[in-house]
């Protein structure tokens, strides 16, 4: 993997996590539920990797899809789209702010489709 | 951070935060209050009687799939005596409905119900994708809403059913009050807000025993229950409007989640204040009120896109012809004429407790029943809405075809 050979120098270490879809938003994702990702301990900024930074780092890295308003409205994720850190609702971790963890699985799921 | 532990138990890990009431729980104590919740919301709307035969109008989706898993659980744990099947419409749409039917197959097998598929090809000659091809995407969600209500109907009665669930939740009724206000219609309200539903051309009636649940509980609920759902959009529905006031209810529950179920209650006051069909307080309305019909597609029922009321004027002129039908049936408020109706009949047990929606009781007028001269179907109208719908239809047929 390109990310390990990347992974020798500290300043760019990564982060390995999983990252499912579900609910619909599958469909944003080439169809694909899960996804094993490895993403920079830090941000461009130097700050260290949290939920909204993934949110941009998927936006920009894993979507394929063109309709990124279905997934971010307004710069933060779309209301109606439910994240799921490790099982815990995002809301009893600090929602974007909740800072990733190695091996962390973090799902998230729509609300907003149909049957 | 160190992990908040369960208000309940405290013992276990909290997993969910309720947005009704911030309250903390773990995966087991939410599974417990959820279902004890729909619970009391069927018990105090005396909701069904013991031995009651119920089909559950199941899409595939999360609502109806975990209203399945909860109304089994239920039915299991207090004894209801309840006889469930599974109901499901099959519009004739490829790439949609036909892999959903799947995923309710395996519900059934889960759960151990009967199911009866209806299509529209066999029930009206016209799957939706030939709709579609022959009119249009545009306005094709009156044909669809107007076809599956029926189409649930008929689909209990050849089961010999009475009664239909739906799992329209509090976001959806919260969307639908919201949508009513938008358009100025309050006398839609009753039916979006009362819990259980009829309709004057049929005498089977619909309820909706998951309408105080939150849609976010629903996918929790789904989630932790690791229930087999399947999500997607209808790839025909435009849902202009709708999608609005969804969008609006989602932003609205970021930052104050208890609004959603505030909305519903506001709903149901509103609806009790609304006049209804007796005599109005100006007079210079009495008469031109095509608002106070109610219309039958709206209850349209399961996928949560009634009708994209707010597309083209085709759809707006096809609305319109549908009430002006309606007019003849004096637009009752529904709901109290099949609440009132089993109370008639002797074999049925009375329920305990008066349902709350009787309490705004309006005195039924003339009630013009018949049938449909075509299909004989229950209707107030020579034609009832599916056979003027299939008429427009069946004259177009051969020109696109040729």
């Amino acid at each position: 993997m390109a990310a390990e050979t990347e992974a020798a120098s500290p300043e760019v270490a990564n982060l390995p996590i999983v990252v499912e879809f579900s609910g619909g938003l599958e469909m944003l994702f080439s169809d694909q539920r899960r996804h094993a990702l490895s993403i920079p301990v830090t941000t461009s900024e130097g700050k260290p990797a949290t939920v909204a930074s993934l949110i941009d780092y998927l936006c920009r890295n894993t979507m394929k899809d063109t309709r990124k308003e279905l997934f971010v409205l307004d710069d933060h994720l779309r209301p109606g789209i439910l994240v799921l850190i490790n099982d815990a609702d995002w809301e009893l971790e600090g929602e974007e702010a909740y800072e990733i963890q190695s091996g962390d699985n973090i799902l998230f799921v729509s609300t907003l489709h149909g049957g | 951070m160190a992990p908040a532990l369960c208000v309940v138990c405290k013992t276990e890990r909290a997993l969910i935060k309720r947005p009704k009431n911030h309250q903390k729980l773990c995966k087991g104590c939410f599974i417990q209050i959820f279902e004890d919740e729909v619970h009391h919301t069927i018990i105090s709307s005396s909701l069904f009687y013991p031995g009651e035969r119920v089909a559950i109008g199941a899409s595939g989706g999360k609502d109806s799939t975990v209203l399945a898993s909860v109304l089994k659980t239920l039915n299991e744990r207090h004894k209801y005596g309840l006889d469930l099947v599974l109901l499901s419409i099959d519009e004739g749409i490829k790439g949609y409905r036909d892999d959903s039917l799947e995923t309710v197959k395996r519900n059934a097998a889960q759960y151990d119900m009967p199911l009866k598929i209806v299509g529209y090809d066999e029930l009206y000659g016209w799957t939706m994708d030939q709709v579609v091809e022959t009119i249009g995407k545009k306005g094709n969600c009156t044909y669809c809403g107007v076809f599956r209500r029926q189409a649930l109907d008929r689909g209990s009665k050849m089961l010999g059913i009475k009664h239909v669930v739906t799992g329209h939740n509090a976001d959806d009724v919260a969307e639908t009050v919201l949508m009513n206000l938008l358009r100025g219609d309050l006398a839609r309200l009753s039916r979006a807000t009362s819990i259980v539903t009829g309709s004057n051309a049929s005498d089977v009636k619909r309820s909706k025993p998951l309408k105080y649940a939150y849609e976010k509980e629903i996918v929790l609920y789904a989630h932790h229950k690791k229930l087999d759902y399947f999500s997607t959009e209808c790839i025909y529905s435009p849902e202009a409007f709708r999608g609005s006031a969804r969008t609006l209810i989602k932003s609205l529950e970021r930052v104050r989640p208890s609004a959603i179920l505030d909305v519903v209650r506001s709903g149901e006051d509103m609806a009790r204040l609304v006049p209804g069909q007796t005599k109005d307080t100006c007079a210079c309305k009495a008469n031109a009120t095509p608002a106070l019909v109610a219309t039958e597609e709206d209850n349209g029922g399961g996928c949560g896109s009634a009708n994209g009321r707010s597309m083209g004027g085709e759809m707006a002129a096809m609305e319109k012809q549908l009430r002006e039908n309606e007019k003849v049936a004096e637009g009752k408020l529904e709901t109290e004429i099949t609440i009132l109706k089993p109370a008639k009949k002797g074999n049925q047990p009375k329920p305990d407790k008066e349902p709350k929606a009787s309490s705004n009781t309006v005195p039924i007028m003339k009630q013009k029943l018949g049938s449909c001269e075509r299909c004989g179907y229950m209707s107030s109208q020579k034609l009832c809405q599916a056979c003027m719908l299939l008429e427009g239809l069946n004259k177009n047929r051969p020109e696109i075809q040729i």
